[in-house]
């Protein structure tokens, strides 16, 4: 044993101290809201938001000119006794988007749980703040962890801090939103530890890169698998494990709806993937790999569906959050079954990653947007909102953009990610998922034309505004909106830098 | 039978009780205690792992102890919220359940 964990003692290396800071810079920012209180807690989150996008842009920076992993081992303590943080390729350029999304979350949301001198102080706009950095370190400790069990322990507190943004406003249907959500992601969780006790017994660690050398094919690695799978599918809220998600994702607050359907969702993903990329690499039969395949599918039809059948705005985005969730699971089908020697595997590789990145920008600039129109009229009726699109020309322009990243069409993140799933698709000879992907392209654009053909119609009644919108606030939606589109001019073709510090790096196309 | 295998089949058993009633109970509070019951089971196999020694061929082995105490924390907090939750949701409705039929219900996005 001792021989195998020489091997892979990595060393902290310069500048991992970073990682450090971003995980605790936004628990700093708790610590401190709670020693302030009051209005203070809105200041302490503006002065840290920055200083987080700075580390993360820091991080993204290293590991790009470096082309390694950036790694910190906690307390000098080298795994298996210690914990690892690292931040491979995957993990920048999640938390570069994470640090991004929350930003402009951030300031999005003074708009509305802002306490400027002379108002009254509620709780909720004290609260807001809290959770959102606390879902920030959440996110950026289930990116960097190393270890399944902090990871676990990640997973929770990224729950913990989402599950009140739920029901923040506390209204009746938010409890009961929050409360489905809670049990859902209590299930979950319980799961998954039940697989990393199992794979402790077995294995005798729980550091993903000592597992990814010990790990055999053998029923207890299976049925741990599984357990954590299922436990995360619930928490990714894939389809059949998806009925928490439209009331959650539909009741939050916008700016909560934003962060809870870029970002938290993709934070189990994102374990799914580390569990069989990396702790257990080679463990995915090609059998299994179609069972989540299918899943996405699943989710794809049927939330394409379930969204154009929607009568209200932010119940048509959430379920549409449930189908663009589908599409990551091609990963599996197309990267982990196929084997590393798959010249193809590197491009589904990099099309899943763009599918989670311009959805993150796409989807939360669309609730945004969603926000900004129903605190304009007050209600978020599709059917009556003939006329908005005179009264708020930009917000509708920020959903018709991210809209064309959900459709896939050019230019957009949306279309690379999804041309390069489907290549894979074609050239492995996995057809069946093409088809899938075609038909969910032209039910997302129903709904998106669904919605912007109303706003864009005149009014058949004379619109009310109830409330005046702020130009500053379009923009933020506006400019998240920009990101997705910008995503669709990165190159057509598989992406190193997603593959940096990966155990074996997937095949890469000659030409 | 030693006592490590005897635990595990109590951890084994816990675990599928618990399961049962959160996935089938539909009264809120029975469900928040079976997951209890799940944890539990799941606690108890970390200690039975911990007496086999695990893969580091000791005697008992210390890890899983210093895991579980984690675990307890994380479930206990996890309880917490859902009761608090549930004490919310009986005040403003008289109500501790949640029927299928409201996921479709959704929420009204003209208050939020």
């Amino acid at each position: 044993m001792i021989p195998t964990a020489m091997a892979f003692a990595d060393k902290t290396t310069a500048n991992g101290y970073l990682l450090v800071l971003a995980i605790i810079l936004p628990v700093i920012g708790i610590l401190l809201s709670l020693v302030f209180g009051g209005r203070s807690v809105e200041r302490v989150a503006m002065v840290l938001l920055p200083v987080g996008l700075a580390v993360a842009v820091a991080v993204f920076g290293l590991v790009w000119r470096d082309q390694q992993s950036l790694v910190y081992i906690v307390g000098g303590w080298h795994p298996p006794l210690g914990i690892a943080l690292r931040a491979d390729g995957i993990s920048a350029a999640m938390m570069l988007t994470t640090a991004i999304v929350i930003c402009a979350t951030g300031i999005f949301a003074r708009g509305e749980f802002s306490q400027p001198r002379g108002s009254p102080e509620t709780r909720a706009s004290q609260v807001f703040w809290i959770l959102l950095l606390g879902i920030w370190s959440g996110l950026n400790t289930v990116v960097l962890g190393d270890d399944l069990f902090n990871l676990y322990v990640a997973l929770e507190l990224l729950t913990f801090a989402a599950v009140p943004l739920v029901s923040l406003k506390g209204y009746q249907e938010t409890i009961k939103a929050a409360l489905r959500y809670m049990l859902f992601a209590l299930l979950g969780s319980v799961l998954y530890l039940l697989g990393t006790v199992l794979i402790y017994g077995a294995y005798g660690t729980l550091d993903i890169s000592l597992l990814s050398g010990r790990v055999q094919p053998e029923p207890v690695a299976w049925i741990a698998a599984s357990l954590m799978t299922i436990g995360l599918l619930a928490k990714t809220a894939l389809f059949p494990l998806h009925l928490w998600l439209p009331p959650a994702h539909a009741g939050a607050p916008a700016p909560g709806s934003a962060v809870l359907s870029a970002l938290v969702v993709k934070g189990s993903f994102f374990l799914i993937v580390r569990l069989w990329f990396d702790a257990m690499p080679g463990l995915m039969s090609f059998a299994s790999s179609q069972i989540l395949g299918t899943l996405g599918a699943g989710a794809i039809l049927f939330g394409s569906v379930l969204a154009l059948r929607q009568q209200r705005l932010k119940l048509l985005i959430a379920y549409s959050t449930i189908a663009q969730i589908g599409y990551l699971f091609f990963i599996f089908p197309l990267a982990a079954a196929v084997g590393v020697d798959e010249p193809w595997a590197a491009t589904a590789w990099t099309g899943g990653w763009l599918q989670l990145f311009s959805h993150a920008f796409a989807k939360a600039s669309m609730f945004m947007a969603a926000g900004l129109i129903a605190e304009a009229l007050g209600h978020d009726r599709i059917a009556e909102l003939g006329g908005i699109g005179r009264v708020l020309p930009i917000t509708v322009f920020t959903f018709g953009l991210a809209g064309l990243s959900l459709m896939g069409v050019p230019p957009s993140g949306g279309f690379v990610a999804k041309w390069l799933l489907l290549l894979a698709t074609v050239m492995e000879g996995q057809w069946w998922w093409a088809a899938v992907m075609l038909a969910g392209g032209l039910l997302a654009g129903g709904y998106i034309f669904m919605v912007l053909g109303k706003a864009l119609a005149s009014a058949t009644v004379p619109l009310k505004i109830v409330a005046p919108v702020s130009r500053s606030r379009e923009m933020v939606a506006l400019t998240l909106a920009l990101f997705a589109i910008l995503l669709g001019f990165l190159p057509l073709q598989p992406s190193e830098f997603l593959q940096i510090g990966r155990p074996e790096v997937l095949g890469v196309i000659t030409r | 039978m030693n006592s490590a295998t005897l635990f595990g089949f109590c951890g084994a058993i816990l675990v599928g009780l618990g399961l049962f009633g959160l996935i089938t109970n539909p009264q809120l509070l029975r469900k928040i205690l079976a997951f209890n019951v799940l944890g539990t089971g799941v606690f108890l196999l970390f200690g039975v792992i911990a007496r086999r020694g695990a893969a580091a061929g000791l005697e008992g082995d210390p890890v899983p102890q210093a895991l579980v105490i984690t675990g307890i924390v994380v479930a206990f907090s996890a309880t917490t919220m859902a009761v608090v939750l549930l004490l919310r949701l009986y005040q403003e409705t008289g109500e501790a359940t949640i029927s299928p039929d409201d996921t479709s219900a959704g929420t009204d996005g003209s208050r939020s």
